[in-house]
């Protein structure tokens, strides 16, 4: 991805001539501004002030890059060049270097596009994300922004449902349910009025694509959920983001005033005469609140109590209305897809899975950060090849996939392509695509002990096998640990296990089974069990 | 490997204004910065300011569908934590019980019921931070801060708190100090970050 066209069809890093200031980029991202890129560009902007330098400073979103953070980007005649990782005391000695002309140094990561952690992905979802000011309408236009939406504008519902529908995507949140099958529900409901939800609640430790997103491209997130609008005829829409994210939530709220402002959504949508008022409401530190029924109830200013279904959000949602609730992944391809076709995403990916995934590299990795790739890489190339082991030098012991109701994945299965059945199949889940990496010194028992225990104290507390279960399973595995009644006490803990995986409301209860039953199967000895006393067929597949 | 302490992880919320972002390219950065970081003190208000805040919250907000969590949220911003006078007056105003308007304080973990110390200390200790050492970190926090985990030191100087994930997972282990955050952290960083704050050691 460095001279040429990217997953959207733009060029993005071309070589073109700089008029007027040098345009030097420093991530807004929370993750570079945590590895204090605020004061990087303070320092900046002080320093070639001082020097009469003119600059352009652009604080744009990551590039995803973590280990490289806050990582500089100075745009030259041949194109953007990164120097990475830049503290504040890093940058006289960079700017006397040549910062400005791209001149080499020790920082210097070369042209950003032909990194090679960059270069190898397929973006299609983050493909402006670290190229763009994220809250400027004219660089989102200029790399095909609102594309999507104009073409939706031009359409009937109906079109837009069935494009949707062709392109095989399907929720990103972890559910993995055909999006176009939702949409078309809710087109489908008689109302008088109907919402579009977006799920930016991403609260699995492992994840940040979201928050990413929202960040670095926020405009896209709003074009999506204003295609969605019109698809099923919303005229009110809102993003539920969780109080752990200021700045996406700030990031969010700019881009909404601009579009508003710009007519991309509002009272009229392009002049289409749909209206499509979208609005942010912030979360208030509840776990739960990502499972969509608990997430409406929260919305609805009540306790997130997770609700029966049926009926579905599509039928009786926010407020009883017909509701899509969608996670910010999914609404933010729709642009994409619309944009390019629904080919362009149907004919990435393997088996069922079709388009693309930010895979989200975690934990104990030495390159950790964001990585888009097709459905069918697998666990081994991401964490190995991309993310280059551990951090520590140490040998990887574990790795979960799918974030705290994910299965910790054994080594034999780091081979299975990462697609939803094939992963459905070995008895883990993608979920929303994150995964954690622990080398050698982690201890699984404590893992799974820990696993109860957030559900114990996560859980709406609506339905005994979560509420209860996860606070026995916390016991029963401390007595595991301890030696006590040890084999009586795994019986139980699988048979606890079994009842919260088919008794539990939602999925948290449901889930919270995955990542104790793969610690019991793959890591018996941290619980002071012998590799055979452990296996028992079934129950962790 | 137990949690530790109770499992309290409000967040003393730090608004960020994004115009004051979108600042930095042009003059007037340094103030924008400076508000940006948004590290307010948190200190206990006067029964008559918590009575304004509270009316001003409710007039604000209680004509949205769905009002009583953003009511919640701006009386927490306001004051760093609701005060209990706040909830017969918000049960009132959007005709609710006041058992319901306690269901919902008590319901999330942001919202503090009590004034929180004069700086909060917040230590992920979710997976992937527990992968790069999170938990010998908040032990470490605990020493430093003379401070049990979930508690306000009794000198009301600063209260610790575990936080489940602040979505710098690439960057672990991560924490946040009266709002601002900081990622890839380490013993000696910590050290540092609590010498910064001077007044608890």
């Amino acid at each position: 991805m460095s001279v040429g066209n990217d997953a959207m069809g733009t060029r993005n890093d071309a070589s073109r001539p700089p008029a007027g200031p040098r345009r030097v980029f420093v991530p807004r991202d929370a993750l570079a501004v945590a590895l204090g890129a605020d004061e990087v560009a303070l320092t900046l902007q002080a320093e070639c002030s001082r020097r009469g330098l003119a600059i352009d400073l652009v604080r744009n979103g990551s590039r995803g890059m973590a280990w490289l953070e806050p990582l500089v980007e100075v745009e030259t005649a041949a194109g953007r060049i990164a120097y990475g990782p830049v503290t504040p005391d890093t940058v006289i000695p960079l700017l006397e270097a040549g910062l400005l002309e791209g001149s080499d140094h020790p920082l210097c990561q070369g042209p950003t596009g032909s990194i090679p952690f960059l270069a190898g992905q397929q973006r299609m979802t983050f493909a402006r994300v670290g190229i763009t000011d994220p809250l400027s309408l004219d660089d989102y236009a200029a790399h095909r922004g609102w594309a999507g939406l104009r073409r939706a504008a031009a359409m009937t519902s109906a079109e837009i449902v069935a494009e949707v529908v062709e392109s095989g995507l399907r929720g990103r949140g972890g559910a993995a349910f055909p999006t176009g099958i939702k949409w078309r529900t809710v087109l489908e409901a008689p109302a008088k009025r109907k919402y579009v939800v977006c799920n930016a609640d991403e609260g699995d430790s492992g994840t940040f694509s979201d928050r990413m997103l929202m960040e670095g491209d926020p405009f896209m997130l709003i074009e999506g959920m204003a295609i969605a609008a019109l698809a099923v005829g919303a005229s009110a829409g809102y993003v539920y983001v969780r109080s752990e994210y200021p700045h996406a939530i700030a990031a969010l709220e700019a881009a909404i005033r601009r579009a508003e402002a710009a007519g991309f959504i509002g009272a009229d949508v392009l002049g289409t005469g749909h209206a499509f008022q979208l609005e942010v409401r912030r979360g208030a530190g509840s776990y739960v609140c990502g499972e969509e029924t608990a997430l409406l109830e929260s919305l609805e200013g009540r306790r997130g109590m997770v609700r029966a279904k049926p009926p579905l959000p599509a039928i009786s949602g926010l407020f009883g209305m017909p509701t899509i609730v969608n996670n910010v992944i999914t609404l933010a391809t729709v642009p994409a897809i619309l944009a390019q076709g629904a080919g362009a995403h149907r004919d990435l990916g393997t088996g069922r899975s079709r388009g693309t995934l930010p895979f989200q590299l975690a934990g104990n990795i030495r390159r950790g950060g964001l990585v888009e790739l097709a459905f069918g890489t697998t666990l081994r190339a991401l964490v190995e090849e991309w993310g280059g082991g551990t951090r520590s030098g140490r040998p990887v012991k574990a790795i979960q996939v799918g974030g705290p109701l994910g299965a910790y994945v054994g080594p034999a299965h780091w081979d299975v392509p990462l697609d939803y059945e094939a992963y459905a199949a070995i008895g883990a889940a993608i979920g929303h695509g994150g995964i954690v990496v622990h080398d050698d010194t982690a201890d699984l028992a404590g893992l799974a002990r820990y696993a109860m225990d957030f559900c114990a104290h996560e859980s709406c507390g609506k339905c005994t096998p979560c509420r209860i279960g996860s606070t026995r399973g916390v016991e029963v595995i401390d007595r595991i640990v301890a030696g006590r009644d040890r084999e009586a006490q795994v019986v139980l803990l699988r048979d606890l296990c079994e009842t919260m995986r088919h008794g539990s409301l939602c999925a948290l209860g449901g889930m919270a089974p995955y990542p104790v039953l793969s610690a019991l199967e793959h890591y018996p000895a941290d619980f002071g069990l012998a590799d055979t006393a452990s296996s028992a067929p079934g129950d962790a597949r | 490997m137990p949690i530790g302490g109770a499992h309290r992880r409000s967040t003393a919320y730090a608004p960020v204004d994004p115009d004051h972002i979108a600042a930095t390219t042009g003059p007037g950065h340094d103030a924008a910065m400076n508000s940006f970081r948004s590290d307010r003190p948190r200190h206990a208000h006067a029964p008559n300011a918590a009575a304004d805040v509270t009316s001003a919250a409710i007039a604000a907000h209680q004509d949205r569908p769905g009002a009583l969590l953003p009511i919640l949220h701006a009386i927490q911003d306001a004051l760093g934590w609701i005060p209990d006078e706040s909830v017969p007056r918000i049960a009132r105003a959007l005709s609710l019980s006041r058992a319901e308007v306690h269901g919902m304080l008590t319901f999330y973990q942001d919202f503090r019921r009590s004034p929180p110390g004069r700086h909060v200390v917040q230590i992920c200790r979710a997976e992937a931070c527990q992968a790069c050492g999170a938990d010998a970190l908040y032990a470490q926090a605990e020493r430093l801060l003379a401070c049990s985990g979930g508690q306000t030191r009794a000198d009301g100087a600063v209260t610790l708190e575990a936080a489940y994930c602040l979505g710098l997972c690439a960057a672990a282990p991560s924490l946040r100090i009266d709002g601002r955050l900081h990622a890839r952290s380490s013993p000696e960083h910590l050290r540092a970050l609590v010498e910064r704050l001077g007044e608890l050691r």
